[in-house]
C-alpha cells in the first residue's frame, strides 16, 4: 500500500481542560473519500480547522504527501494542494460567480502583484474558472452575482473555488448544511462525480448520504476518534451504535 | 467562445452597455473643472479658479485614501499626514534651494512611501477600531514633529520662496497654470487606480475588503495586498501635498492635523466609497459647501454636520450611489 495522501498522528487542541482534539489519528489513501462524522460537539469543525491550517494545533502531527504541515499556515497548504469549504457559506457576494472562481485561480497562477492589465480579461484565468464551474454544474451561472445565487447553488460555488485552487485533497466542511432534498441530491451526485478525481475528506451530518459515499469514515466523539474502517465495519461497532447511531435510532 | 462567455461574465454587468458610468462620471466632473477657468473669466469671479484647484488637490488625496478605505476596508485616521509630509517635502526642499518639482515631488512619494511602509506594517497588525487608533496615533506623532520642528517653522509653518519650476522655469506662478496642471495630475491619477482597482492586484484587494478568511482558504495572505495599497495611497496623497503647497505657497502643520484626516474620510463617505469618482466629487461637494455657508453664518459647521447626516442616511453610497440611482445605473 502507497503513503496515505493525508496522514494524521496523535493531534490534539485543548481549550483550557476541554479537549476539543484528543490524539486524533487519521489515514487517507489517495483517491478515497474519507467522512468524519460525529455527534454534535463532537469537534468535528476543530479538527477541519487543524487540517487546513486556520486554527493550530497543539501538538500532534499532519502530513500531506508525506511533508510535514503542522506548522504551515493555511495559504502555505493551499499552495500545497489542501482547500477546503465552509460549513457557513463564505463566498464573496460582491464579486461575479466566475471572478469568484478565478481568483481562485488567480492564486496560483503568477504573481498578484500586477496592477495594469485588467484581470477580468484574462482568458487563462477565466478558462480554468470556468471548467471548475462547469464541473459543478454552475456554467450558465457565470455572469451572476455570488450574492444572487441560491442557497444550494452557493454550496457549489464553494466547492468550485475550492477546485479551482487545483487541489489534490478537499477538505468540505458539511456541504448539504442547510439544503433541501433537491439541493442535496445535486451536491451528493457532485461528491460522487469528484471522487472520481480528488481525495476527498468529509464532514457531514446527513448519514444518508455519508453511507452513500464514503469509502471509509472515522467516527468522532468527544474529540476522539472512536472507530475508523469502511462504512460497514464502522456500522456494525458496537461502541459507535451506542455513542451515536444508537441515539439516532432511539430518537 | 468558451473565452468570450468567460470575458463576458468576468465583467461587471454595466460594462456591456458600452461605457461604463464610472467613465461617464469621470468625464463629466473633470470636464467641469476643465471648464472653470472659463465660467470664472465669464461671471468675473477670478477667485474660482483658486477654489476648483484646492478642490481637486483634496480630490486627489481624497481619491488616494478611496483605495485604502473604499477598496481595501481600511479605515486610515492618519491620511491627512502624508498631504503635510508632501507639502513639507516642497517647503523644506525650498528652504534649501531646490525649486524643482520633479525633485521636489520625488522626496515627496519617497517620504511618504517610506512613512506608509513604516507605520502600514505595524497599523495593519491590527483591524477595525484598533487600526484607526493607530493610524490616528501615528498621524498626530507627524503632526507634532513638524509643530516642533522650529528650523522649519514649526508651529507658524514654512513660507515658500517661490512655486516650484519645471527644468528651471517658473511655469506654475500663475494661478492658471497651476490649475491645470493639478487638473491633469487629478486625470492621469484618476485613470491610473482605475486600472489598478480592476487588475489582479485590485481584484485580491477587493476580495480581502469582502472577505478576508475565504481569501486565505484560496491562497492570498492580505497582508502584503494591504500594505502595498496604503504605501500606494500614502505616495500618491503625498503628491497631493507637493500641490497643496505651491497652491498656497506654504507648508503648514494644520495641514496634517486630524481634523484634516477626518475631512478626508468625510470626503470619500460623501462621495461614495470604492468608487474613485465619488470621492472627488465628496472633496468638491465639501469645499464648495464650507466655502458656501461660511459665507452665510460663522456657524457653517452645524449645517455641514447636518448635510452629512443626511447624506449618509438617504443617498446609501454617496453621491456617486446617489447619481448611479438617478440614472438607473446599478451602484
Amino acid at each position: 500500500m502507497s503513503a496515505p495522501l493525508l496522514s494524521v498522528r496523535h493531534l490534539r487542541k485543548a481549550y483550557g481542560a476541554l479537549k476539543v482534539t484528543d490524539d486524533v489519528g487519521l489515514d487517507v489513501a489517495a483517491g478515497e473519500l474519507h467522512a468524519i462524522i460525529g455527534p454534535n460537539g463532537a469537534g468535528k469543525t476543530t479538527l477541519i480547522h487543524q487540517l487546513s491550517g486556520s486554527l493550530p494545533s497543539d501538538s500532534g502531527e499532519v502530513r500531506l504527501a508525506g511533508e510535514d504541515i503542522t506548522g504551515r499556515s493555511m495559504v502555505e497548504r493551499v499552495r500545497r494542494g489542501l482547500a477546503r469549504s465552509f460549513q457557513i457559506t463564505s463566498v464573496l457576494d460582491g464579486f461575479s460567480v466566475l471572478e469568484n472562481a478565478a481568483l481562485a485561480v488567480q492564486a496560483r497562477a503568477g504573481s498578484s502583484f500586477r496592477f495594469v492589465r485588467p484581470a477580468a480579461r484574462e482568458d487563462a484565468l477565466n478558462e480554468a474558472a470556468m471548467a471548475a464551474l462547469a464541473r459543478v454544474g454552475l456554467a450558465d451561472r457565470a455572469g451572476r452575482r455570488a450574492g444572487s445565487l441560491s442557497h444550494g447553488e452557493k454550496r457549489q460555488l464553494e466547492i468550485a473555488v475550492a477546485l479551482a485552487t487545483d487541489a489534490r485533497l478537499l477538505l468540505l466542511d458539511e456541504p448539504l448544511a442547510g439544503t433541501g432534498p433537491e439541493e442535496s441530491a445535486i451536491l451528493v451526485g457532485l461528491m460522487r462525480d469528484l471522487k472520481t478525481t480528488h481525495t476527498i475528506v468529509l464532514i457531514e451530518h446527513d448519514m444518508e448520504a455519508v453511507f452513500a459515499l464514503a469509502d471509509r469514515m472515522s467516527v468522532l466523539v468527544y474529540g476522539r476518534v472512536i472507530a475508523s474502517g469502511d462504512p460497514a465495519a464502522v456500522r456494525a461497532d458496537p461502541e459507535v451504535r451506542a455513542a451515536y447511531l444508537g441515539e439516532e435510532e432511539a430518537a | 467562445m468558451t473565452a468570450l462567455v468567460a470575458r463576458a461574465a468576468a465583467e461587471p454587468p454595466r460594462r456591456r452597455i458600452g461605457l461604463s458610468g464610472t467613465a461617464v462620471a469621470a468625464g463629466l466632473i473633470l470636464g467641469a473643472f476643465a471648464l472653470v477657468p472659463v465660467a470664472a473669466q465669464a461671471l468675473g469671479l477670478p477667485f474660482l479658479v483658486v477654489t476648483a484647484t484646492r478642490m481637486m488637490i483634496f480630490g486627489l488625496a481624497a481619491l488616494s485614501l478611496d483605495l485604502v478605505l473604499g477598496y481595501g476596508a481600511l479605515v486610515s485616521f492618519g491620511h491627512a499626514a502624508f498631504i503635510g509630509i508632501g507639502a513639507y517635502a516642497v517647503g523644506i526642499l525650498d528652504a534649501h534651494g531646490v525649486h524643482d518639482l520633479g525633485l521636489q515631488a520625488l522626496a515627496a512619494v519617497a517620504a511618504c512611501a517610506l512613512f506608509a511602509l513604516v507605520t502600514g506594517a505595524i497599523s495593519l497588525r491590527t483591524r477595525g477600531v484598533y487600526f484607526i487608533m493607530i493610524t490616528l496615533a501615528f498621524g498626530q506623532m507627524a503632526y507634532f514633529f513638524m509643530v516642533s520642528l522650529s528650523a522649519y517653522g514649526g508651529d507658524d509653518g514654512l513660507p515658500l520662496s517661490r512655486r516650484s519650476t519645471l527644468a528651471g522655469l517658473p511655469l506654475l506662478e500663475g494661478d492658471l497654470p497651476l490649475f491645470y496642471g493639478v487638473l491633469a495630475v487629478l486625470a492621469l491619477s484618476c485613470l491610473a487606480l482605475h486600472r489598478v482597482v480592476g487588475s489582479r492586484f485590485g481584484r485580491v484587494l477587493r476580495g480581502t475588503r469582502d472577505n478576508a478568511v475565504r481569501m486565505r482558504a484560496i491562497g492570498f495572505a492580505p497582508f502584503p495586498y494591504r500594505l502595498t495599497a496604503y504605501v500606494a495611497a500614502g505616495a500618491l496623497a503625498g503628491l497631493a501635498g507637493v500641490l497643496l503647497a505651491n497652491q498656497a505657497e506654504f507648508a503648514s502643520p494644520a495641514y496634517m492635523s486630524w481634523q484634516r484626516s477626518g475631512e478626508l474620510i468625510v470626503m470619500v463617505v460623501l462621495g461614495g466609497m470604492g468608487t474613485l469618482v465619488g470621492p472627488i466629487a465628496g472633496a468638491a461637494a465639501l469645499i464648495a459647501v464650507e466655502e458656501g455657508l461660511a459665507h452665510y453664518s460663522e456657524h457653517w459647521r452645524l449645517g455641514l454636520g447636518l448635510l452629512l447626516v443626511l447624506v449618509v442616511l438617504l443617498t446609501r453610497g454617496g453621491l456617486a450611489g446617489l447619481a448611479a440611482r438617478l440614472t438607473g445605473a446599478r451602484p
